[in-house]
């Protein structure tokens, strides 16, 4: 391979590991809030990597929406709720085989598109000053400012459909 | 050159500053251990200013018996933390109860390494070791600041969970409840000051707000406390939100809740919350001082060279009076502690007096901690003085008033930074 373990290559491993790790502690632990800590786990690896790529933006906002508000709300139910531990059903135990297979097909699938296309995800990640703040912000406001307004659009939409159908649950 | 698409861009100190010399490495793990000792001995000693100040507005004494003016007394807490029993309640989900205070304290201890402290760096070895342990670039400061903010919530609200009584859990439900909310309010208020800074770092804030080349020197004038009047309104009752204070400290409200979140928690995990509370009122002082209050610049202008004299003029006296106030005392703590203390503190101003490169380099530092000092007193104040929200109207207040308000404020920021570019002077 001629790849030789570099320290930003030692980090990634690293942050690659715990994201792994979180993921599927995420499905195998038996309590929700458990669950919920792997995937916040998941969340915060995700940001290293994205500090790792120089995309120093999107690593605070990953951090900020979904290792903060996202997965603090999740946290939220879940206490609100009291949720025991997960009971197994013989229906849920049937579910794993299959679920394994289909793991493994997903991860073939991606690891294929992957090696066959080298270059291009070289490239993808190669974002260098789009990734600033700078970048991202000019994109946005500039390039995708249309389809940036109509997603704002959609969002206020599904706000107010939350809020109406709160207060039709109340009345 | 496989590594080249993981670590693109490699020119960013963020990242680069991980894999620094075996030098760098060395400064920062030192910065790291003297911040750490500093931040801990600080916390102590808020605790025993809170109760002085808290006391004296209450027509009381406060500590008095631990040590002169009861100084000893943080000590003594400590001691008394350390050698307490600590049981595990029945029935705790062990993995995540102890999990809660260590992400509280790690948080809160960790937000403490964004905050700069200083513009000039230190020639030592050297090396130019800059006042703070963050990178100079670090681009994504606040944000940073406000990541970690924002996962500082579990802590508390794990605690809760994972105790396995109702009061925590109450306790606990509450501070999610508040930390989301105020969290908006908290991150809209401070777009003002993004607006007009155009940045995310935080040394290039503070600099926004001294004088620009060629311009007259306004002192406080120039600080973003005036045009952001309202966002520091909101920013700061927010922030005293965020921090689980007086008067919004309903997560332990007595009356109602016992001690809320922690109540299961003894010995030094309770101190571990203990700590993690009064850092994060430091963090927030820091933050108020930097966003609003121009960090480490003066309030006077620069060339009213006399006012470069004050932290001389406030240490020598200071000084003095220690030295004097410990021979009033009979035990060998006040009459030999107490004097050298107030010898080493009035030699430190006659020094800033003689070398003037000592005193011009203390200068940042004297105004950013005197700034910051001011906002804990005020957190202190406001305890000894407000009475607790009520819950609903906390929510309330949060939702209805300062939400919307911090909104107002960034339109109205930004309205006014797009009519002066439209129409104002070139």
């Amino acid at each position: 391979m001629g790849c030789e373990m570099t320290e930003p290559l030692l980090v990634f491993f690293v942050l690659a590991a715990l994201a792994v790790i979180g993921a599927v502690s995420l499905i195998l632990q038996k309590h929700p809030i458990h669950s919920a800590l792997s995937l916040i786990v998941v969340m915060v690896a995700l940001a290293g990597l994205y500090l790792l790529m120089g995309a120093e933006f999107v690593a605070a906002v990953q951090i900020i929406v979904y290792g903060g508000a996202i997965m603090v709300l999740f946290v939220f139910v879940i206490m609100l709720l009291n949720a025991g531990a997960e009971e197994r059903t013989s229906l849920s135990k049937m579910a794993g085989p299959p679920g394994l297979l289909l793991v493994a097909a997903l991860a073939a699938f991606v690891a294929a598109t992957i090696a066959r296309s080298g270059a291009s995800v070289q490239a993808a990640a190669e974002t260098g000053a789009l990734s600033s703040t700078r970048g991202i912000s000019e994109m946005i406001f500039k390039d995708f400012v249309y389809p940036f307004e109509l997603t704002s659009f959609l969002v206020l939409v599904a706000i107010l459909g939350a809020t109406v159908l709160a207060q039709r649950e109340k009345s | 050159m496989h590594h080249d698409g993981i670590l693109a861009g490699g020119g960013h100190l963020t990242v680069h500053f991980l894999f620094a010399t075996r030098d760098e490495l060395f400064i920062t793990i030192a910065k790291i251990a003297i911040l750490l000792f500093i931040v801990l001995t600080v916390n102590a000693y808020l605790t025993w200013f809170e109760r002085k100040v808290v006391a004296h507005i209450q027509s009381r004494w406060g500590p008095h018996r631990v040590g002169p003016h009861g100084l000893l007394q943080p000590l003594a807490d400590g001691v008394k933390f350390f050698f307490k029993e600590d049981p595990t309640p029945a029935g705790v989900d062990k993995f995540v109860y102890f999990l809660a205070p260590l992400l509280a304290l790690a948080l809160a201890l960790t937000s403490i390494a964004i905050i700069p402290f200083g513009p000039e760096p230190l020639h030592l070895f050297g090396h130019d070791i800059y006042l703070g342990i963050a990178p100079l670039d670090l681009n994504i400061g606040i944000l940073a600041l406000f990541a970690i903010t924002a996962l500082g919530v579990y802590g508390v609200a794990l605690a809760g969970w994972a105790s396995n009584s109702k009061y925590p859990l109450l306790g606990g439900l509450r501070s999610s409840a508040q930390m989301i909310s105020y969290e908006l309010a908290l991150t809209l208020s401070v777009v003002g000051v993004l607006l007009m800074a155009g940045t995310f770092n935080l040394r290039d804030i503070i600099n926004a707000q001294a004088p620009l080349a060629g311009h007259p020197d306004r002192g406080i004038i120039g600080w973003n406390i005036w045009p952001q009047i309202l966002g520091f309104f909101c920013f700061f009752t927010a922030a005293v939100a965020e921090t689980n204070r007086v008067p919004f400290d309903l997560p332990e409200a007595e009356q109602e809740l016992v001690a809320g979140f922690n109540t299961e928690y003894a010995s030094f995990k309770f101190a571990m919350f203990f700590i993690a509370e009064y850092t994060s009122m430091i963090t927030i002082s820091c933050l108020a001082t930097i966003m609003f209050f121009g960090g480490w610049l003066s309030p006077f202008p620069v060339s009213w060279t006399l006012t470069h004299y004050l932290p001389s003029v406030i240490l020598i006296p200071f000084g003095l009076w220690v030295v004097l106030d410990g021979f009033r005392y009979e035990t060998v703590l006040g009459r030999v502690v107490l004097p050298a203390v107030g010898t080493v503190v009035t030699a430190l101003g006659l020094g800033f007096i003689v070398f003037p490169h000592a005193n011009a380099f203390i200068q940042a530092p004297f105004w950013f901690l005197s700034k910051v000092l001011l906002f804990l007193f005020v957190y202190v104040w406001m305890r000894g003085t407000l009475p607790r929200f009520r819950y609903d109207q906390l929510m309330a207040l949060g939702w209805k008033l300062l939400l919307p308000l911090s909104i107002v404020n960034v339109a109205l920021t930004s309205f006014l930074i797009l009519a002066k570019m439209q129409w104002g002077a070139k």
